[in-house]
């Protein structure tokens, strides 16, 4: 028996040095920790139970045969963060560079399809070399068990990709389909076509970390929600996330012990808006001061700043928040903006996460580069994933609501639960300079007239009362306020029940 | 008693003024221009009249304005402030003529005292001690080495038509003043084609001291000890304190009745201020008089108990004072910090912007004010005093137009180092965020050696801060303590964060008692032992801490006693740790476990990128315009490039001469701070 179990101990050894001590330090010397030292920061101390240790992989050709390590390139299992379930891969650049066989894949599949049954969060570790060419169409066919889970779990559990070292080719559309990307500043990059590639067909010479690297894929492609300085930093951040979300979509969002007061005044919101309406001011603020100890976790902070979306907690449960930041764009709505925000407001409708919207949107961005580039569908995703959405809903508008816009941003209309406005809101089909220029063309050669004109509409429209003559806003309320209204709000919708007619899925304009 | 007054001025001031005005039963006028139609003052006035645009010389400071405003409100009187039209003439001559009082002194002792040569002569008349030296011109070097004697060296020869330090000698004997008068004079004859000189006492070791006096129109005047406001950073006071470290009794009383003589001799009738600078032998020169309110007098009145603008009220109101000299106490010591919305770590910059958070400490009242009920607020009675001058509020807005002062912490205790140990956790304790201010610098002072053993002179800042602030680094005692606490407040944001709904049961993450602490390049391994009232923190390098404190996640002000001694620290979260600032240091302070840690050590230390070469964007705003192309050899003081912020158009030039290597941003860009704009070779 002794004999036995030092043979499990010296098996069990032999996996946990993966590709070796020299690449282990070669791994470290390149700023990168390995598959097992990234699942120690990911997971609750301890909490790993390792599954499939001592898969190998079962190709024959090219003398693969006598290199059989035993993990095959990735680490698979299950543990906790702060006592929650999460299932995790973590590929493992040190054994075969992390490349992707048969085997290797059916070890991510078996994990993922445990998070399916026992409805638990999948968090993926990537860093690897891509398919294993050795295996040929073995490794493809691997790629696509693993595609299939990503997309049938979609949906059903959050998965996340981090990207901790190269993702390139077919690999990348894993992580692709999954909610959450988050990358690895100046060590991790991703991409279909490598540097070499596109340099061949296209000519272009470009580097990886400029082709794909956390920057290009954070500020430019948006594939990427988000980047960080390193392993560690990366890691702690996605326990972070994933103390925001719901495991399945069977369960209600976590609640956490708050400490903060829930009406909570801030004074200061009062004044928040400038006289000036065309002065921008600082929406993270107003999302600080709402959210239970100014906690906001930002989606795609680099992206599309002219909105914001993010998670806070109110009374200590997850809500998410889309909003229209004036510093950027006056926080018009735009093709990018539209997209960004349309697939949070998704995510969250998908797990139960209630939405909190502040709207401050003088309308979408004219001009032939948005009309090329298609803006009447991004926009329409935007307007589609609201109108959708089941979830609790619950709109504050600061300032302007302009045009179909308004519309858009979680209005009345689109099954909002709850439309707040503050007495600085502007809900109008325009500003009212443009009115008044259609209106009163006849007079648009007479300044002074103009003026008149103009003034007489900002009277008149310019205020959040005639919409609430109309029942399109709830109640009108004061700024510093508005973290009781919005945290009752959600309380009172706590058992909000709304179901879409049946249908075998929606048509989004895509 | 007036009715009705009229405060022609606005910030902390116009807030002060109106205080006590209300506690009088005086009804308060407040004027502002648009810049203020949301300021303090004006909310706390019983009444507010516009008065025009932000720019002061078109609101503030137009007579004819104010003179509208008292007419329309029919103010009796009208108190000036500081700055402003405190000390114009035309001002006090234009109420006078209407028949509204002026709270400030006739204008016969504005005009006298206005005036540098007028005010000296007056001083010298009434046998005020002034900086000896001579005021005609010298032959040749035999003459000034006679003159020199006379004065007393060391001695300073100066060229008249000076400036900037040309043609300025110190000398400290015979050889030395023959010398620097012919160096002086040919560089002088160079710089200015003047070669006049004078001889005028150096005075060493200088501090600014100053006597606060208060006369009324019936001859009586009364001095009400001095205050020390040797802490200046070009000619601006930064920190204020009553009494002097410096000064004995016997220098008091010669410096506070030379000033009311010199007051009684200009009919003063108010209160107002004798400057002096004052040398290492405690030799005391009369430098200016100030005729109206000075800012720091708080810090008089919080040792002398007396309500400096209830006084002035009353003596416009005719009444003649109710203390005498012998009434005048001297208790306690008060200390004042300026807070000003200027960036020390860049270059002390003015900052304008929204004050997201303001909270300044909870003012106590104590000493003698409390006890003579001239308390200004409904603070509660402490053993230390905590008063917070202040015109602005949280959301309000820090606007260019005015000065960059925007609060005045004071603080009183029975002895100095009580004072200063109260200032450092009131400062520890101020929040103020959206604006980069002075708090962080405040705090080096109120730790810095020179400063505690009151040895400071008007060179301290300049001497101490050669290459400006750089930030506090801690020392390993505090360091530990904030470690420490730290530490213990880890603690309790990782337990709650493990109490999260849906967990796995009987499987809890159970937080561990080892942590290792990572702050200001250093790193401690320490155990926690936590009980109900705090933790016993332990360090693996020996030695142990008692944290207590009542801070929860997500409070921003943690109030700890490490040790039993106070420990008041900003906190903001960040990854794995928290930012800590106190004592004006301002950290990023990581407690994570020890395997964590183990691992922390692996990652690459990522330097920030080298900027000396790159043109950053100061503010967030709008590219106007790039005034260079790639390639171009810029000259020092060029112009770069535009960049709109705030509607202001903001020219960006050459720091040195230079070669535009890459151009990031083209008109019409939206940037925020510290983008690059260009890149130099």
């Amino acid at each position: 028996m002794k004999d036995i179990l030092q043979e499990l101990h010296d098996r069990r050894e032999n996996a946990r040095l993966g590709g070796g001590q020299r690449r282990i330090d070669s791994q470290h010397a390149k700023g990168k920790l390995t598959a097992r030292e990234r699942i120690e920061l990911l997971l609750d101390e301890g909490s790993f139970e390792e599954y499939d240790t001592f898969v190998a992989h079962r190709c024959t050709d090219f003398g693969m045969e006598d290199n059989r390590p035993y993990g095959d390139g990735v680490v698979t299992g299950w543990g906790t963060i702060n006592g929650r379930m999460v299932y995790v891969f973590s590929q493992d650049f040190t054994v075969l560079g992390g490349s992707v066989s048969a085997t290797h894949a059916a070890k991510i599949c078996k994990v993922m399809d445990m998070a399916m049954q026992n409805g638990a969060p999948i968090i993926g570790l990537n860093d690897s070399g891509g398919a294993r060419i050795q295996e040929g169409v073995d490794a493809l066919a691997g790629y696509a068990e693993i595609f299939q889970r990503n997309i049938m779990a979609s949906g059903v559990i959050p998965q996340i990709s981090v990207i901790m070292g190269p993702c390139a080719g077919g690999a990348v559309y894993s992580p692709a389909m999954t909610d959450f990307i988050f990358m690895v500043k100046d060590s991790s990059y991703m991409f279909v076509t490598g540097p070499d590639v596109v340099k061949t067909v296209t000519n272009e010479v470009v580097t990886a970390e400029e082709l794909g690297g956390a920057s290009t894929h954070t500020k430019k492609s948006s594939v990427a929600d988000g980047a960080f300085e390193n392993d560690v930093e990366a890691l702690a951040e996605v326990r972070r996330l994933v103390d925001y979300l719901p495991l399945n979509n069977r369960e209600k969002p976590p609640v956490r012990p708050f400490f903060d007061d829930v009406d909570r005044i801030e004074t200061s919101l009062d004044t928040l808006i400038p006289e000036n309406p065309n002065m921008p001011y600082d929406m993270k603020e107003l999302i600080a001061k709402v959210a239970d100890e100014g906690d906001f976790y930002e989606i795609q902070k680099d992206f599309a700043g002219n909105i914001l979306t993010g998670f806070i907690r109110l009374e200590g449960q997850t809500v998410g928040v889309v909003a229209n930041q004036p510093m950027v764009l006056a926080g018009c709505l735009d093709i990018d903006s539209s997209r960004k925000a349309a697939r949070f407001v998704r995510f969250c409708d998908c797990f139960e996460i209630p939405i909190l919207t502040l709207v401050d949107v003088p309308g979408f961005l004219p001009g032939t580069s948005q009309e090329y580039g298609g803006v009447i569908k991004h926009g329409a995703k935007l307007l589609f994933a609201y109108g959708e959405a089941t979830v609790p809903k619950v709109t504050v508008i600061t300032r302007k609501a302009y045009g179909g816009a308004y519309d858009v941003m979680a209005s009345k209309h689109l099954r909002g639960d709850v439309n707040y406005a503050w007495p600085t809101a502007e809900i109008a089909v325009m500003g009212a300079k443009g009115a008044t220029e259609i209106i009163h063309r006849a007079d648009l050669g007479d300044a002074e007239k103009i003026a008149a004109h103009t003034a007489e509409y900002e009277d008149r429209f310019a205020n959040p009362f005639v919409a609430a003559e109309r029942g399109f806003i709830d109640e009108v309320i004061q700024p510093k306020s508005t973290r009781r209204r919005v945290s009752r709000a959600f309380a009172m919708l706590r058992g909000k029940q709304l179901t879409n007619p049946w249908k075998k899925h929606d048509n989004i304009p895509l | 008693m007036f009715d009705k007054i009229l405060i022609a001025n606005r910030g902390e001031i116009a807030c002060r003024v109106i205080k006590t005005a209300r506690k009088m039963g005086i009804k308060t006028v407040a004027v502002y221009s648009d810049a203020d139609k949301q300021a303090l003052h004006v909310q706390m006035a019983d009444e507010a009249i516009h008065i025009g645009p932000p720019q002061a010389n078109q609101s503030y400071i137009v007579i004819d304005k104010i003179m509208d405003a008292v007419r329309q409100s029919g103010a009796q009187a009208v108190h000036p402030g500081y700055g402003f039209l405190s000390e114009n003439a035309k001002f006090a001559e234009a109420l006078a003529a209407e028949g509204v009082a002026f709270v400030g002194p006739p204008v016969g002792a504005i005009e006298s005292m206005g005036d540098k040569i007028t005010s000296k002569k007056i001083a010298q008349e009434a046998k005020v001690s002034t900086v000896p030296g001579y005021m005609g011109l010298i032959e040749d070097a035999d003459e000034a080495v006679k003159i020199s004697n006379e004065v007393g060296y060391p001695v300073m020869l100066k060229a008249s038509a000076g400036g900037g330090g040309k043609g300025m000698r110190i000398a400290w004997n015979d050889e030395e003043a023959r010398e620097g008068f012919q160096s002086s004079k040919n560089e002088a004859a160079n710089s200015f084609g003047d070669d006049r000189i004078f001889i005028e006492k150096f005075v060493t070791q200088p501090r600014h001291i100053e006597i606060q006096v208060l006369c009324d129109a019936h001859g009586n005047g009364i001095y009400l000890n001095e205050r020390e406001c040797s802490i200046q950073r070009r000619q601006q006071k930064v920190v204020e304190e009553a009494p002097s470290p410096f000064l004995d009794a016997e220098t008091r009383k010669a410096m506070g009745e030379q000033s009311v003589a010199l007051a009684k001799a200009v009919g003063y009738a108010s209160a107002g201020t004798v400057e002096f600078i004052v040398d290492g032998d405690r030799n005391f020169y009369f430098l200016e008089m100030n005729t109206r309110l000075q800012v720091e007098h708080p810090v008089t009145e919080l040792i002398t108990g007396v309500d400096l603008v209830e006084q002035m009220i009353r003596v416009a109101n005719g009444e003649p004072l109710s203390i005498t000299q012998d009434d005048v106490q001297l208790n306690g010591w008060a200390i004042e910090n300026r807070l000003y919305a200027e960036d020390p770590y860049r270059g002390f910059l003015p900052s304008i912007g929204r004050l997201t958070r303001y909270r300044p400490p909870a003012e106590v009242a104590a000493g003698l004010l409390l006890e003579n009920d001239k308390w200004q607020g409904d603070a509660p009675a402490g053993k230390y005093a905590v008063r917070n001058d202040t015109g602005v509020y949280e959301g309000g807005e820090i606007s260019m137009y005015y000065d960059p002062m925007i609060a005045k912490l004071c603080t009183w205790g029975p002895t100095r180092d009580e004072a200063i140990e109260e200032m450092r956790i009131a400062l520890d304790s101020f929040e103020v965020e959206g604006i980069g201010h002075n708090l962080p610098f405040l705090s080096a002072v109120m730790d810095h050696p020179v400063f505690i053993k009151g040895e400071m002179t008007t060179a301290f800042i300049e001497e101490q801060y050669p290459d400006g602030f750089q930030g506090v680094t801690l020392a390993d005692a505090e360091l530990r303590r904030v470690a420490a606490a730290a530490a213990a407040m880890n603690r309790v944001s990782e337990i709650r964060r493990a109490r999260v709904s849906g967990r796995l049961d009987n499987h809890e993450r159970v937080v561990g008692s080892e942590w290792n602490v990572a702050l200001q390049d250093q790193a401690f391994d320490v155990t926690i032992e936590a009980d109900q009232q705090g933790s016993t923190v332990r360090f693996a390098d020996g030695g142990e801490l008692r944290v207590e404190g009542d801070w929860t996640p997500g409070d921003s002000l943690a109030r700890m006693t490490v040790d039993g001694a106070p420990l008041v620290i900003k906190v903001d979260k960040i990854t794995q740790g928290f930012r800590m600032r106190s004592r004006g240091a301002d950290l990023k302070v990581h407690v994570r476990s020890p395997r964590q840690a183990e691992l922390a050590k692996l990652m690459p230390e990522k330097l920030p990128p080298d900027t000396s070469k790159m043109l950053l964007c100061p503010m967030p705003g709008l590219i106007v315009n790039v005034n260079v192309a790639e390639g171009d050899e810029v000259e020092d003081g060029q112009a770069l490039c535009t960049v709109e912020a705030m509607k202001m158009e903001n020219i960006l030039r050459a720091e040195k001469k230079g070669v535009v290597s890459k151009i990031n941003a083209a008109a019409g860009d939206s940037l925020a701070v510290d983008d690059v704009i260009m890149e130099f070779e």
